[in-house]
């Protein structure tokens, strides 16, 4: 079972498919979970914390908005723990935490940069494109390139 | 100040199921969790149900769910537990919680997901067709240049 990171890291589509084809989602909400359940003293609302912005800071510069260090602190450990990537261009909605373009731009960007094995696709609109898109995720799945992780 | 984690939350999850499915409403699939008598928290919603509980519990009901009917139930994880007071409507007032607009955008495409999940495993093939080539940007200036001569 490899991880795989999946973009928009929020897709419900996505985690389904690579879920069903034996390996892990890497998605926001698993990063989520982590912050909304733990207990502590710092508890504003989401339990975002000053460290946060820092960990972001791994990824972004200081003058980039904290709006994009901070979606980074919760998309950045995934990237670290990415071992391929199905990538999504241009999804047309975007929505919570994949709501900013810099950001958006920002992660595809680390995901081309880590070089690890990725699909490109976009989401069908027709039945023609989702027996392609489902045909292109099963066998990048299953490809030795995503395999030899295991 | 670093925080300290809840060993009791640590590996309880939250997952939502989603349905497209001709044969199952989510009253049915509530009934079906309900029947496999796991240790889960289940909710029923318009689109499905969420189910939280012990990491172990949930994937082994996720798994058990998913033969009922395995072109028409899709899920994916949850980062809020269930009922939690900051995004529950029932405490902010109504309308959709952040989270249930990705999933209306998707839903769309779910029918069409669930054929060609059918069709993969009937073995059908993908038809890949080339998508039209991008204009290249010379042609395109002799396009301009003949349009502008014609003048």
């Amino acid at each position: 079972m490899s991880k795989i990171l999946i973009y928009p890291t929020n897709s419900l589509v996505l985690a389904d498919l690579v879920d069903r084809f034996g390996h892990e989602p890497l998605t926001i909400p698993q990063e989520i979970r982590k912050k909304v359940t733990s207990v502590g003293l710092d508890s504003p609302p989401l339990n975002i914390t000053p460290e946060d912005p820092k960990i972001g800071l791994k990824y972004a510069a200081v003058e980039v908005p904290s709006g994009v260090r901070g979606r980074m602190s919760l998309i950045g450990p995934l990237l670290e723990r990415a071992e391929a990537a199905v990538v999504v261009s241009e999804p047309e909605a975007t929505f919570g935490c994949m709501g900013c373009a810099r950001t958006n731009e920002l992660v595809n960007f680390l995901i081309r940069a880590k070089k690890i094995p990725t699909l490109e696709l976009s989401y069908p609109t027709n039945d023609d494109d989702a027996r392609d898109f489902v045909y292109k995720i099963a066998e990048f799945l299953q490809s030795s390139e995503v395999l030899k992780h295991e | 100040m670093k925080d300290t984690d809840d060993v009791s939350n640590k590996d309880v999850i939250t997952k939502l199921i989603v349905l497209s499915s001709r044969h199952m409403m989510p009253g049915d699939l509530l009934y079906k969790i309900y029947a496999l008598q796991k240790d889960v928290i289940v909710k029923e919603t318009c689109f499905g149900a969420e189910v939280s509980g012990k990491k172990e519990d949930v994937n082994s009901l996720i798994r058990d769910i998913r033969i009922l009917d395995p072109y028409g139930i899709f899920i994916k994880e949850r980062g809020f537990p269930i009922g939690d007071l900051r995004r529950c409507r029932a405490t902010s007032g109504g309308g959709a919680r952040p989270g249930f607009h990705q999933i209306e955008v998707e839903a769309a495409t779910l029918p069409l997901m669930s054929r060609a999940l059918l069709e993969y495993d009937m073995g059908v093939k993908s038809t890949t067709y080339e998508k039209p080539a991008k204009l290249d940007v010379d042609v395109f200036k002799k396009i301009i240049a003949d349009c502008l001569h014609s003048l």
